[in-house]
């Protein structure tokens, strides 16, 4: 076993884990990721960036 | 700076996010000025002034360094360092490396600004500098680094969002590509040798060249887009799960495509092929993100009508696309044996930088902008000059990219075309007379994206300004707000 030996094994290894990767996204259904993907949503703006054309301009 | 309008955020440092949005609209309308001069020059030769500083050799190296590094790099660290803070919930890791990240990051610009015109270049693509500056370069980006992810270490959430994965591949695989393709001996302050040479030097550099576009262009402007495509339709992403793929497929493939920039080199012909194979799977992933980023819209096209910003994210998308789908084209060694060395190549690095890059960060910024304002997302000055902005830039790229597709396929044929004794039937002189048509049309497709840019300067400094534009349709942006209520207005 030379080191390009290695070099191959550490390819398969990365495609292997790939494969994990997506098995592990898959498995379990689209509900598993409601919260992370609304992430961006979860704090709220807060009060000193609230005013909005209506109020500058009344 | 005095100005009463600047938000104070109780928790979250916005100082520093907004300092780099000031940079990304100031360092736009330098790079593309400096693009368009360029252009300009390729048409009117005369153009190149009697100082050397000013030629084109010396100010296409500042033109790319101008938008990659200081406009698009100024845009990424103002909207990542925004994004970890609202999806981590906490404020930036240290205030110190966030302000040392600005300052040092803005000196590396102006350095470059300098060095360049005075010729002082390592000659490598997209990475010119001299190695003083490189080391700066590396100072600013490992406090970047752990600026950006000491924040993801202290988040709230447990989980960490999609963006903030694409930001650190983007931080990561820089970092590395920078101190790998940096490896210089120095002769002097400013001159250096890379200790690799030939095909080796070649294919670190172009491992680092492509990967730029991979991770830079690509996975940083995809954490842009992942975070600010749902938040402006005001809507989660459409595929989360997706995204995950997306994400694991993009970093584990670009990686290995960088040598189809060597096609027919000296570099290994397996490793040539190797490039290809991967360049075109990577179609897959790309394809992947870009309907993720689309399909979000999906239930609420007729947001399209009315918010110009949305319109810039998902033109950038379709932009992403186009150019996700002639790169691996591109990348085909028969099909590049024709391309390279045309402008085929210019138009497609454009259809990304503009189209894709400059566009999803014009939404982004002006999403951003109005926040750092104390105005809600996306209230600019004014809605309607976002949308001529919107229709300068789009016209703009599709004219400069179809001019060069023109030059480029004329060129290629051109150049392989051979009579029947085997002589080359046009001189280099005669493709050079025969894309001066094309070299016109490019200027004015780039003169009118800068035009697009300066309205955005104009825009950006009025809401800086805390000002309203009268005759703008409050309703565009927030469908709450009916007309019943305007009248109250000015």
């Amino acid at each position: 076993m030379d080191m390009n030996d290695l070099r191959a094994l550490s390819t398969v290894l990365m495609f292997l884990t790939f494969l994990g990767i997506i098995a592990w996204t898959v498995i379990g259904g689209r509900d598993r990721f409601r919260d992370a993907a609304n992430l961006p949503f979860a704090d709220d703006e807060s009060p000193d960036t609230d005013k909005t054309r209506q109020e500058k301009s009344s | 700076m005095a100005n009463p309008h600047i938000a104070k955020h109780p928790e979250y440092d916005y100082d520093t996010v907004r300092l780099f949005c000031i940079a990304t609209i100031i360092w736009g309308v330098v790079g593309m000025a400096v693009g368009v001069l360029i252009a300009a020059q390729m048409v009117w030769p005369v153009l190149n002034t009697p100082w050397e500083w000013f030629h084109f050799g010396r100010l296409r190296p500042l033109h790319t360094n101008a938008v990659i590094f200081a406009f698009g790099g100024s845009a990424l660290m103002a909207t990542s360092y925004y994004v970890v803070q609202r999806t981590c919930q906490v404020p930036l890791f240290s205030p110190f490396l966030s302000k040392f990240t600005f300052w040092g990051w803005q000196t590396v610009i102006v350095a470059a600004a300098i060095t360049l015109p005075l010729g002082l270049t390592t000659t490598h693509e997209y990475a010119e500098l001299e190695w003083p500056i490189d080391i700066l370069i590396a100072l600013v980006w490992v406090a970047y680094a752990v600026n950006f992810i000491g924040t993801i270490a202290k988040r709230k959430p447990n989980h960490i969002y999609v963006a903030n994965w694409f930001f650190m591949a983007f931080i990561l695989a820089v970092a590395i590509l920078h101190i790998f393709n940096s490896i210089q001996y120095p002769v002097s302050l400013w001159k250096s040798y890379y200790v690799p040479s030939g095909a080796i030097d070649a294919m670190i550099q172009w491992w680092y060249g492509h990967n730029a576009v991979g991770f830079y262009l690509t996975a940083g402007f995809l954490g842009m887009m992942y975070y600010f495509v749902p938040k402006q339709a005001e809507r989660p992403i459409y595929s989360y799960r997706l995204s995950i793929v997306h994400f694991w497929a993009l970093i584990a493939i670009y990686m290995w495509a960088g040598a189809h920039h060597l096609h027919y080199s000296a570099l290994p012909d397996w490793a040539q092929s190797l490039s290809m194979v991967f360049s075109l799977i990577l179609l897959f992933p790309s394809w992947g993100g870009m309907i993720n980023g689309i399909m979000t819209l999906s239930g609420a096209w007729d947001k399209l009508r009315t918010d110009p910003i949305l319109k810039f994210l998902v033109v950038s998308l379709s932009f992403y696309g186009l150019a996700t789908f002639e790169g691996p084209m591109l990348s085909i060694k028969t099909v590049n044996a024709m391309s390279h060395a045309t402008d085929w190549t210019v138009g497609h690095v454009h259809a990304g930088a503009l189209g894709w890059v400059a566009m999803i960060t014009f939404g982004a910024m002006y999403h951003l902008i109005p926040i750092m304002y104390g105005r809600k997302q996306g209230q600019m000055y004014s809605i309607a000059l976002i949308n001529l902005h919107f229709w300068l830039a789009t016209i703009g790229t599709v004219i400069y990219i179809a001019s060069m597709w023109v030059n480029g396929l004329m060129q290629g044929l051109m150049w392989r075309a051979v009579n029947e004794d085997g002589t080359l039937t046009y001189t280099f002189v005669e493709s050079l007379e025969a894309s001066m048509p094309g070299y016109i049309v490019r200027t004015i497709g780039g003169a009118l994206f800068l035009a697009g840019m300066l309205v955005m300067a104009w825009n950006v400094w009025c809401t800086s300004r805390g000002l309203w534009r009268e005759d703008d349709d409050a309703t565009a942006l927030d469908p709450t707000l009916d007309t019943a209520a305007a009248p109250a207005r000015g």
